[in-house]
């Protein structure tokens, strides 16, 4: 998860280290748009080699969640 | 045998002219973004910087006309050797008839040309040139004509922050004809429980056009729509090509024996510079073989294939052409080709 965590950050631009956390709700980041949900579906395809796709980021609230829901994948 | 592998002999792409509008379109100018940074990210994202959108009162029917009346002259072919003429299209001059049928006259070809539409999208180029190739290797037909591409711009709603930004206008003629010794392979595929990811929703049969057709809908982003605008779910398509694709790729290349260094040139269809550095990468592949057209002029449906092809000019010559369109459907579509030392390969701007 830790690894999770620090991979996440890393597609970020803006934001602050500290606000990355198991129970961030990424989808309301400052910076979090269309294009971050991109990069995170490039990640978790480069890192885990898992498909996720537009409703696994949208039903998933926290980065805790969406972690959970790659690894049922 | 494999199910969906195509491989035809004796036929032969001899030439391909695209044409582009002259009006060009600048993403960071555009008035659609919250911020110039907004603007930048999606240029940076997409590889968008400019495209072309076609005049008031010019179909991409018209740019299909002048590419082939270019083509017809260059490759210095009789009309009358034309036997078939496609048009891959969702952008059609009228829902009844098809548009092949119309240019038919327009070019002036043969009252015995077989016509017709295709109407696919991203992968339209690949089909239609299964689709021709194979009925040029029955040896019915001497000569075929593949006319690709289509109005995005009339299509998009110009406040989609998705489509609006992404898609530019081309048109595109590509030259077959039965060849002894020149082969074409291709693999198809389709997915049609992703019809949704990109759907204009309204003014079929399903959900007939009306009133509330019209109805300007809103998005989170802000993008704006109506049900008679293609809906594009931009993180489905993403998903999808950066799995799908690589994965057929490479199946196809290795039902027909080919490695990735055999390869002079993979011609993607330009969906977005990111997704298709994504495949570029997992494939292996140097920068040197993909080229681009994304960067000037958009993502241009289904003409994005020759007209990135166009962009090598007379380099394409004697080379190893493996290509893939992709996208709405959803469907795939692979091919291999090889170019011969006379190729026709040019890219023109609409006269009118």
């Amino acid at each position: 998860m830790n690894e999770f965590i620090t991979n996440f950050y890393e597609i970020l631009d803006e934001t602050e280290k500290h606000e990355i956390h198991q129970n961030t709700d990424y989808k309301n980041l400052d910076e979090w748009d269309s294009m971050t949900s991109l990069m995170l579906i490039a990640m978790v395809d480069e890192k885990y080699g898992k498909q996720i796709k537009g409703e696994d980021i949208k039903e998933c609230l926290t980065l805790q969640n969406l972690y959970d829901r790659i690894q049922s994948k | 045998m494999t199910q969906g592998i195509l491989n035809i002999s004796n036929v032969q792409i001899s030439g391909s002219v695209s044409c582009v509008p002259k009006t060009k379109i600048y993403n960071l100018e555009s008035t659609l973004f919250n911020s110039p940074a907004e603007a930048s990210k999606f240029v940076e994202m997409t590889g968008v910087e400019e495209k072309r959108h076609l005049d008031e009162g010019v179909l991409v029917s018209d740019l299909c006309y002048e590419a082939a009346e270019l083509l017809i002259k260059k490759l210095d072919w009789k009309k009358d050797d034309i036997g078939i003429l496609i048009m891959v299209t969702q952008t059609p001059d009228y829902l009844i008839p098809n548009t092949a049928i119309i240019l038919q006259d327009r070019l002036g070809l043969s009252k015995n040309t077989a016509c017709f539409d295709i109407p696919l999208g991203c992968s339209g180029f690949v089909y239609g040139a299964s689709v021709i190739s194979s009925m040029l290797t029955s040896q019915g037909f001497k000569k075929g004509l593949l006319l690709v591409g289509d109005s995005s711009s009339l299509l998009a709603s110009a406040e989609d922050k998705t489509s609006a930004p992404l898609f530019g206008d081309a048109g595109c003629a590509t030259a077959f004809e039965f060849h002894k010794g020149k082969n074409l392979n291709f693999k198809l595929w389709t997915d049609g429980s992703g019809f949704k990811s990109i759907i204009i929703p309204d003014g079929g049969y399903r959900n007939k056009f009306s009133e509330d057709s019209l109805r300007i809908l809103e998005d989170s982003d802000g993008s704006k729509r109506t049900k008679v605008n293609p809906k594009m779910n931009g993180t489905d398509v993403f998903s999808f090509g950066i799995t799908q694709v690589p994965r057929e790729i490479k199946l196809f290349l290795e039902n027909i024996n080919k490695e990735v260094l055999d390869i002079d040139y993979f011609l993607f269809h330009q969906a977005n510079k990111f997704m298709l550095e994504m495949i570029r990468k997992k494939l292996k592949l140097e920068s040197s073989q993909v080229p681009y057209s994304i960067i000037k002029y958009g993502n241009t449906s289904s003409a994005s294939i020759p007209l990135t092809l166009s962009l090598v000019g007379s380099d394409a010559r004697n080379k190893k052409i493996a290509m893939c369109g992709f996208g709405v459907g959803l469907s795939i579509g692979c091919g291999y080709f090889e170019i011969g030392d006379e190729f026709i390969n040019e890219l023109i701007e609409y006269e009118g």
